[in-house]
């Protein structure tokens, strides 16, 4: 049985699947980065704080 | 089944279809606002911090943007300027841009609070809500003042990067919006004038269609003498300079004689040469506005190094 031809209304489909596709791996990557960035953040502003007051 | 179903519709969307949706020249304008005021903000802010604010506020913006396409789809058809925005176009229905619009508009406001703080969260909160229901819903069809009170949704984005950087509204975040603030009505009007007949064929009372076109000329010249001094007085505050003095004396005098040209003409002047006044000082608004905010982000880059601020 052959494929039926690729209609526009195909790629149309496909550029949007991609596009939401990407976008939700793109919103993944920024969360996880954001995540670390806060969590390390805050480990290094206990850190400080701990200097500052002698390591209690 | 579905295959041939969707062969009765040729007007899918595509991806692109739906990033139109969000007005993406708007958008880059928001982008670059918001990462002046973060940027000349006077504290440091975690680069992936940093990244993802501007992120969501452009998100935000792109929220409003489908909020007005969804709510002005009739009159957007009607203009040709909008005539081929995704919504009228067919491409897009208009429920999916009223819940693509509510998506983004949650997502970008708890995800700036949790990136950010809850103060630039709910500035964000207030920008899509003044621009999707006070600007789009109420003025835009009510009243000639629609683009003067309005303009305030273009003008928060500087402040709430100021406020994501420092959690608190400074002086200077004020003044950032009140430049925008000022700068909007001269540069929409500009617009209206050689848009011909597109507003009154929609209904939209612009000043153009309710006050005639020589009482807007008059309009823009008067907004863009009230637009000078706050636009150079900046430049004697935390985020000026003499970089942003020069700029600002120089942009805001180019400004100045372009609303006084416009001022000086009539319809039978500007029919003959096709509003080239009023197109060319239209284009350079759009200058005018990146330039002193890059000048305002000169100042703060060059300040390290002894050279920006007074």
């Amino acid at each position: 049985m052959a494929f039926p031809k690729e209609h526009e209304i195909h790629k149309r489909r496909f550029s949007r699947n991609l596009g939401v596709g990407l976008t939700l791996a793109a919103f993944i990557v920024l969360v996880f980065a954001l995540t670390v960035a806060k969590v390390t953040g805050e480990g290094q502003m206990r850190q400080d704080n701990a200097a500052q007051t002698g390591g209690n | 089944m579905s295959d041939i179903h969707a062969y009765e519709q040729p007007k899918e969307a595509g991806f692109g279809d739906y990033v139109q949706l969000l007005k993406p020249r708007v958008m880059s304008l928001v982008v670059f606002t918001a990462l002046v005021g973060l940027l000349v903000a006077p504290v440091s802010v975690h680069p992936v911090v940093a990244v993802a604010s501007i992120l969501f506020i452009a998100l935000g913006a792109g929220a409003s943007g489908a909020l007005n396409m969804w709510w002005d789809a009739d009159i957007d058809a009607v203009m040709r300027r909008t005539a081929k925005r995704p919504v009228p176009a067919g491409m897009v229905q208009a429920g999916e841009a009223l819940g693509i619009g509510l998506a983004l508009s949650g997502i970008s406001v708890v995800m700036l609070g949790l990136a950010a703080n809850w103060l630039a969260a709910g500035l964000l909160l207030f920008t899509i809500f003044f621009y999707a229901v006070v600007y789009s819903m109420w003025l835009k069809r009510s009243t000639p003042q629609n683009i003067v009170i309005g303009g305030a949704a273009g003008a928060f984005p500087p402040m709430i990067g100021w406020v994501a950087a420092t959690g608190h509204i400074g002086i200077e975040a004020i003044l950032m919006f009140a430049l925008i603030f000022m700068w909007t009505p001269p540069h929409f009007w500009a617009l209206a004038l050689f848009m011909k007949d597109d507003y009154s064929n929609a209904g939209v009372p612009m000043l153009t269609v309710t006050h005639g076109r020589k009482s807007t000329r008059k309009h823009i010249l008067v907004y863009t003498i009230l637009l000078a001094p706050v636009a150079v007085g900046a430049a004697f505050t935390g985020i000026g300079g003499p970089i942003y003095l020069a700029a600002a004396l120089a942009l805001n005098g180019w400004f100045l004689v372009g609303a006084w040209r416009i001022w000086k003409r009539d319809e039978v002047q500007a029919e003959a040469d096709n509003y080239a006044v009023e197109k060319s000082v239209f284009r350079f608004s759009l200058y005018y506005l990146f330039l002193h905010f890059g000048a305002i982000l000169a100042e703060a880059a060059l300040r390290p190094y002894g050279l920006g601020g007074w």
